[in-house]
């Protein structure tokens, strides 16, 4: 009678032990799934604003067209992290004023070393929409499951913090067709 | 003399640039020159026979706030077309470091060219990572001017060299005598002009006053005038109070004088940026008992206190302690309105556009304005 209780509480713990380790794991994976979706999208920003600020200082452009751009690139570069999503939602605005512009791609494309600029700023435009949005999918799940009675109960996200959506509007320009 | 004006924002929306660009334009052909001016303008905006467009601005964000400019490639080749065919003796470009008409205007023309700076900036770090674009249209420009201290220590700091101070200039006469608008002529009425959605000009730190106030004073209402989206201006206020808000958006030159003629106490409530602050020259005009933001340069407008009362920058408490002072203080409003009447007029635009003409003078060589190409 003792034999068989001490069994079936056995059996229980343990199967309750699995059961929590996998929980945790599964926590565990989400959470590096989305710190490296964080860095893609860290480097798919950084990346736009580099090639903004090449296309500022090609003089192939105006001086104000130049101008606009340059300040933007730069403020989405260095605002700290409470400005940064107001920073680079400002960028893709400017991008769209620049890029809009009437025969910009055109006028652009006539000189050598205008195509090939238009086109990386288009595939860094292009990055920062996909890369976002896997980011804040990835941070979508991560929630989910950090919001569980059990992960919440037995602290198995640790210390990580609840992670945050990143909003910006990253629109792109008209003339360029994503989707 | 021959005066080619470039004006960077667009002529039909009020700003402070604007108005200082009509205004000096205005005093100089009273004085006999040939003045022309270009700007961005909407489509089918009246244009007085001084102005050519240079088609429409579009709105982008700069340095904090979102402004309407005019760039690329068509809008310099209309003003290079401007700069060739107007064979100005002076070529007077406003605010070069803002993307837009003047930079272009430094691009494609060379000769006598004089740049006033107007704006004001406690944080202009963009500027050192662009600088090489500006400098070299910057570095065509024989003459500065700065309209205040604010926009001269920001020119020193940021883009090296200094410039002489000219204030802006206001049509004193034109705002001294103005009735109310109607239904504004009685009860308790604070004032406030400028855009409703830009933060700096610092509406919501007057609706914030607005709402503390209200309730202890029910004969009180909020005017506002300028363009911005009513609605999210509205939200800020309790709703009980929001029908003693009155909001006018966008007015015409008339109904602003009346504005100006229609309140107990004026509010200028800037957070910061404003280098001189026209509207605030505009109130003193009409003899309005000011109270505005305790900004350097509004101090230094007001007389220290002198011609209107001050509060602390960003405080709406103490905009509601200040304004309900005045409100209940007859006789210390009339004395900031005389004191404000008495001060403008150093302002005035006929003692401005004189100094201006004296730096075109000092520029101007034998060869006048020429196309670069």
């Amino acid at each position: 009678m003792t034999t068989t209780l001490i069994l079936v509480v056995g059996a229980i713990v343990l199967l309750t032990a699995v059961y929590v380790s996998w929980r945790a794991g599964r926590l565990d994976r989400l959470h590096i799934r989305l710190e490296l979706a964080r860095e893609s999208l860290d480097a798919a920003l950084v990346r736009r604003a580099a090639v903004a600020l090449e296309l500022a200082a090609s003089r192939l452009l105006d001086p104000a067209t130049s101008l606009v751009l340059a300040t933007a690139a730069h403020e989405a570069r260095t605002a700290g992290p409470e400005e940064r999503e107001h920073a680079e939602s400002d960028l893709s605005r400017a991008l769209r004023a620049v890029v809009d512009q009437e025969r910009f791609r055109d006028r652009l494309a006539d000189v050598p070393e205008g195509g090939p600029l238009l086109e990386e700023l288009d595939a860094a435009v292009a990055k920062v929409i996909y890369s976002r949005r896997f980011y804040n999918n990835a941070v979508d799940v991560t929630r989910t499951a950090q919001r569980r009675w059990l992960a919440r109960t037995l602290r198995l996200a640790g210390h990580t913090a609840y992670p945050a959506f990143f909003e910006i509007d990253d629109t792109p320009p008209k003339a360029l067709a994503i989707e | 003399m021959r005066i080619g004006i470039v004006c960077p924002y667009t002529w039909d929306v009020p700003g402070g640039v604007q108005a200082h660009i009509r205004d000096l334009a205005e005093a100089l052909i009273e004085e006999g020159h040939q003045v022309s001016v270009i700007a961005p303008a909407s489509e089918n905006a009246p244009l007085p026979a001084y102005v050519t467009s240079v088609g429409r601005a579009v709105p982008v964000p700069f340095n904090g706030s979102v402004a309407r400019l005019s760039f690329g490639f068509l809008s310099a080749n209309r003003v290079r077309r401007w700069v060739r065919e107007g064979r100005f003796d002076v070529l007077h470009v406003h605010e070069p470091a803002v993307p837009s008409v003047g930079l272009l205007a430094c691009w494609v023309a060379r000769g006598p060219i004089v740049a006033t700076f107007h704006t004001s900036h406690e944080r202009y770090r963009s500027l050192s990572v662009t600088t090489p674009v500006l400098m070299s249209a910057l570095e065509k420009i024989s003459g500065r001017i700065a309209v205040s201290d604010a926009a001269r220590k920001t020119l020193v700091e940021f883009i090296g060299g200094d410039a002489v101070l000219i204030p802006n200039g206001v049509a004193v006469g034109r705002y001294a005598d103005a009735e109310p608008l109607p239904g504004w002529d009685e009860g308790e009425v604070i004032g406030f002009l400028g855009r409703m959605d830009e933060p700096r000009k610092g509406l919501p730190v007057l609706l914030d006053a607005f709402a503390m106030l209200a309730e202890k004073r029910p004969g009180l209402r909020l005017l506002v005038a300028g363009p911005g989206d009513a609605q999210e201006a509205l939200a800020r206020v309790p709703a009980p109070f929001r029908d003693r808000v009155g909001l006018l958006g966008m007015v015409s030159e008339e109904d602003k004088v009346r504005a100006y003629h229609s309140v107990d106490v004026f509010c200028a409530p800037n957070l910061g940026g404003e280098s001189f602050g026209i509207v605030l020259t505009e109130a003193m005009s009409a003899g309005a008992a000011i109270l505005a933001s305790d900004i350097p340069a509004f101090r230094k407008v007001l007389d220290d206190g002198q011609a209107g009362a001050l509060f602390e920058t960003g405080d709406a408490a103490s905009l509601a302690r200040e304004a309900a002072a005045l409100l209940d203080d007859p006789v210390r409003r009339a004395k900031l309105s005389e004191g404000a009447r008495q001060a403008v007029w150093k302002y005035d635009w006929s003692t401005v556009a004189r100094d201006v003409l004296r730096v075109y003078e000092t520029v101007a060589g034998t060869t006048g304005v020429e196309e670069d190409d």
